[in-house]
């Protein structure tokens, strides 16, 4: 167990020397400010995109430069205004992140649609991804409103469950239509639809937090010795194995390869950081080069996208293999033509990846027109995310906490690395949305909900302690356990837990 | 908790890293291969994604760029003069590809020449828009005119050369083609394409350089050129010692003049090229044998298959090993033998330019002026016979044009030599017969021009044809075209 420190240092003995001699309040800069500034930066690139872009195709600045410039700054000011009002000691990094994110994916596919002629199955996506963003933007300051403490969550750890199978099942009872070119990974009425899979994605990782936070001591300890691992016993580990079980199932039923896997990967993770277990890991990777094995021979489905992966321009070939597809080889032509800086944006042509250009394979234009430069670029902004929602793990106070925001950060890491290293030819193409970056409303919704529960998640480890006097009694028991995240310099345990409770 | 986080969040670096290493991988090592790649249709887009280069003929360009902002294609090629000059410039179109220089100067045109850089980044850094570079060609226009107007709607090809220099001054090919027809996208140049492609005529061929014709008559040069390099025959005056009726070694079939009353007997080398004798040159080319034949012709350029001008010529052919009654029938350009338009202007070029024979070109000069970017330097293909050998071949020629088979090529006040041919072709010499014209003239000044002319089918009548009624009248305003005259 380490020690808190409030500025993420490893510095615990100054922590605690500067939590003991000075009122607490003062030690703990809140970094709005910063985040204001930042979210300036956030703001500034994509308006000079969206110039960009202007420039590049018509010649001119785009006439509505104004009001898109305005409708950010007021979306993401909106934000802002809530974080400081409802989170005060959030990380200041994630908000602005996480802006630059939609803000660029916004340009992006405004720029495909100035090139929709030249589309196949070309369905305008700008006007709804803003309409999108907007509604992710009022979830995340209805997160930031309504849930006062993260540790509320814990109080739903069962009915997470239900509604994150409920989720996951339904598709399964909606048509497919051609369009959707083989997952059944949508619920629709009518002309709108949703993808459930990104919200059970974080619904799941409530359900495995609240369930494990219980359970951790269970599993860590009472277990039996088996070849050399630690076996936990059937009651510990029987619920958690069975939901999961049900959702891979429910996943490859609905072939969401990619889903099945970053639900997989985010058991594993939490399980180990749970109950602090290296076996984990050998159980998880053992499981899943099983599981990829048995599903990679069975299913024509992922047979398709692995003989994809192996050779990308077969589809391009006098005789082409059935269902394959284009896209990958188009891609990594597309990759190739922008090189180190790109094209520039607006100039390059990944519409040739045709539909998926914006949506699965967005990465693919942000690399055609932004070059090496820019996918380097993109890629530290989500490694930053995780590493800040990592960040915040490390900083809560609680376990519940503590999974949560590493359950969050994980599944978001094992996503882009899913979602890009499938368009990059690194892994085979399992088919989910690029964080933020690709069009699909429940895809932003979702990930602005994330961030808003990691940056509660992180205004809670970062308050510093309240005044003894005004702490009303905290609303969830503290769990017991042999581990506790207490940081000493904060005084009792009680008083840690935070003021909005 | 916080041990498996820190490692938790390691693993999540690694993600990271390895996304980056593997774009660095495609976007950095791989790039060019991708690009590059046959299927990457970005290739195709940027040729046309701004103004290309232009070719130009004798100072004007004969090619143009339309701005025509389509969805994929910005520009589009436009031709002027398009027939006259597509055996010149060839294609270039947007779903086709290209042809000849188009595709073989693609580099310069299009601006992605290595040696375009500076000029390119010079002009980024000015602000000035991209565009290609052009290709100045030798072609005069002059000739090129005199060539397609004088073939006119006959099938046939001409070819000028100035001996000094090899440089082609006039390259047709007809019928012929206007690139314009199908530079495009749209469904009407796919229509106009297909329409080309399937056409019996093949106006998409360049017989100029590419289409090898018996080249009959014409070949008697080379073997009179080989007769005087061999030293069988001294001078023009010698006679030959040619019967009345010549059998071909080893057969009992007799080789037949053009017609019966022609003084063959025993004929000079001078008279027997003025008249054309096939008996003549039948039993010279017989008793010199194939080995000596084939490598004077090798020397002219035969048996070449890399004569690029850049474009590349089909090769012309001498056979070895042919029968002795073969070899008498090649040494008059029957039977096996086969030449290119651009051959025998070579063969002609040679003779003109006392036997140094001069690699024909056809790009004087890369990149705009004021920014060249490449300038061809002239130079010797082979010495095909001796300056000696070559005065006395002028001295046949020149009879010729004089008082035999070419007078139709004389022009007043210069020095024209020439060589008709008539050549039979096809099953039993059923086809009708290719009429030959191979031709210099040089004038006081010092001015010269080679000149080639095949006609395939100018006439209803077989027995109308002639090298000398057909060819020699179009080799002839050629040659004028080229001298001013």
């Amino acid at each position: 167990m380490s020690t808190f420190d409030v500025s993420g240092g490893r510095t615990p003995a100054t922590g605690r020397r500067r939590a003991a001699d000075r009122p607490a309040r003062d030690t703990v800069p809140n970094r709005r400010n910063t985040e204001l500034l930042m979210l300036a930066f956030a703001l500034a690139i994509p308006i000079l995109g969206y110039a960009n872009v202007g420039l590049a195709m018509d010649g001119t600045l785009p006439a509505n430069i104004l009001a898109y410039g305005l409708g950010l700054a007021v979306l993401a000011g909106a934000a802002h205004l809530a974080v400081r009002r409802f989170a005060p000691y959030a990380d200041p990094l994630l908000l602005p992140l996480a802006t630059l994110l939609n803000g660029l994916g916004l340009v992006m596919l405004w720029r495909l649609d100035k090139a929709g002629k030249l589309l196949r199955n070309n369905f305008p996506a700008t006007t709804n991804q803003l309409m999108w963003s907007g509604l992710g933007i009022a979830l995340f300051i209805g997160v930031m409103w309504l849930l006062k403490d993260h540790r509320i969550l814990q109080r739903y750890t069962y009915i997470s469950m239900v509604v994150a199978l409920v989720l996951l099942a339904a598709p399964a009872f909606f048509p497919s239509r051609d369009e959707d070119f083989g997952a059944k990974i949508w619920i629709r009425f009518g002309s709108f639809s949703i993808q459930p899979g990104e919200f059970a994605k974080i619904i799941l990782t409530v359900f495995f937090a609240g369930f494990l936070m219980v359970k951790k001591d269970a599993l860590a300890l009472a277990s039996r010795k088996f070849m050399g691992l630690y076996l936990p016993r059937g009651r510990d580990l029987g619920p958690i194995v069975v939901v999961w079980l049900l959702s891979i199932l429910i996943l490859v039923f609905e072939t969401d390869l990619g889903s099945s896997f970053l639900f997989f990967g985010l058991f594993v993770v939490m399980l180990y950081v749970a109950t602090e277990r290296t076996s984990w890991i050998v159980f998880g990777l053992l499981m899943s080069f099983g599981g990829a094995a048995v599903v990679a021979t069975s299913e024509p489905h992922v047979k398709t996208r692995i003989n994809a992966w192996l050779d990308p321009m077969a589809a391009f070939g006098p005789h082409p293999p059935a269902r394959s597809s284009e896209q990958i080889g188009q891609t990594l032509m597309s990759l190739g033509s922008g090189g180190t800086v790109g094209t520039g944006l607006g100039q390059g042509r990944s519409w040739l990846i045709q539909f998926a250009a914006k949506s699965d394979f967005i990465l693919g234009s942000f690399g055609e027109e932004l070059g090496l430069t820019g996918l380097m670029a993109i890629f530290l902004v989500y490694g930053l995310v995780v590493q800040r929602g990592l960040r915040t793990a490390l900083a809560a106070r609680d376990p519940f906490g503590k999974l949560l925001a590493v359950g969050l950060s994980s599944a978001f890491a094992l996503q882009v690395f899913v979602v890009a290293g499938g368009v990059t030819g690194l892994i085979p193409l399992t088919g989910m949305t690029m964080p933020f970056l690709a069009q699909g409303g429940s895809s932003v919704v979702a990930n602005w909900a994330l961030i808003a529960v990691l940056m509660k998640v992180s205004d809670t480890a970062r308050r510093p302690a309240a005044e003894p006097a005004a702490e009303p009694a905290p609303a969830i028991p503290e769990p017991a356990g042999p581990d506790r995240f207490g940081p000493p310099g904060y005084g009792a345990p009680g008083q840690s837990r935070g003021a909005s409770s | 908790m916080n041990k498996p986080i820190r490692r938790v969040s390691i693993f999540c670096l690694v993600l990271i890293l390895a996304l980056m290493l593997r774009v660095n991988w495609v976007q950095g090592v791989q790039a060019a291969s991708w690009a590059n790649n046959q299927h990457n249709e970005r290739v195709k887009y940027d040729r046309y994604a701004y103004p290309r280069g232009n070719i130009i003929v004798g100072g004007q360009p004969v090619t143009k760029s339309d701005f025509v902002n389509g969805l994929r294609y910005k520009y589009k090629r436009s031709w002027v003069d398009g027939p006259m000059y597509a055996p010149v410039t060839g294609y270039s179109s947007q779903i086709f590809d290209a042809s000849q220089l188009e595709k073989l100067e693609d580099g310069v045109l299009s601006g992605t020449d290595s040696r375009l850089f500076f000029h390119n980044t010079l002009d980024m850094l000015t602000g000035k828009p991209k565009q290609g570079g052009d290709v100045v060609t030798t072609i005069d226009p002059k000739v090129q005119k005199a060539g397609f107007e004088g073939l006119g709607n006959r099938k046939g090809a001409a070819v000028a050369i100035d001996p000094r220099t090899g440089a082609i001054l006039g390259l047709v090919s007809t019928p012929s083609y206007d690139p314009g027809t199908f530079a495009g996208g749209s469904d009407a140049d796919s229509a106009a394409w297909t329409a080309l492609q399937n056409d019996p005529n093949q106006p998409m061929l360049n017989r100029a350089l590419r289409q090898t014709y018996p080249p009959g008559s014409t070949f008697k040069l080379v073997t009179a050129a080989t007769a005087f390099e061999s030293g069988k025959f001294k001078n023009p005056g010698d006679t030959t010692e040619t019967p009345e009726t010549y059998i071909l070694p080893g057969t009992s079939t007799p080789l037949v003049n053009d017609s019966p009353d022609e003084p063959c007997t025993n004929a000079t080398l001078a008279s027997a090229m003025a008249l054309s004798c096939n008996t003549v040159f039948g039993k010279i080319g017989a008793e010199l044998g194939g080995d000596a034949l084939r490598a004077q012709a090798e020397k002219f350029g035969f048996n070449n298959d890399k004569v690029d001008v850049p474009i590349r010529a089909a090769a012309s052919y001498y056979p070895s090993g042919s029968s002795p009654d073969g070899t008498a029938m090649d040494a008059i350009g029957q039977h096996d033998t086969r030449a290119t338009p651009l051959e025998m202007a070579m063969v002609a070029a040679a003779i003109a330019n006392n036997g140094s024979l001069m690699q024909p070109y056809l790009v004087s000069q890369e990149g705009s002026a004021g920014n060249a970017i490449s300038t061809h330097s002239e130079h010797q293909l082979s010495q095909a016979v001796s300056p000696a050998t070559a005065q006395k071949l002028q001295q046949l020629m020149e009879g010729v044009v004089k008082d035999g088979t070419g007078k139709r090529a004389a022009i007043p006040g210069v020095t024209v030599g020439g060589k008709t041919g008539t050549a039979q072709h096809g099953q039993d010499n059923a086809g009708k017969p290719f009429a030959w014209f191979v031709s210099y003239a040089k004038d006081s000044s010092g001015k010269q021009v080679a000149v080639a002319v095949v006609v395939e089918d100018g006439a209803a009548q077989s027995s109308e044809i002639s090298g000398g009624s057909l060819a020699a009248p179009i080799a002839k305003s050629m040659m004028q075209a080229a001298l001013g005259k």
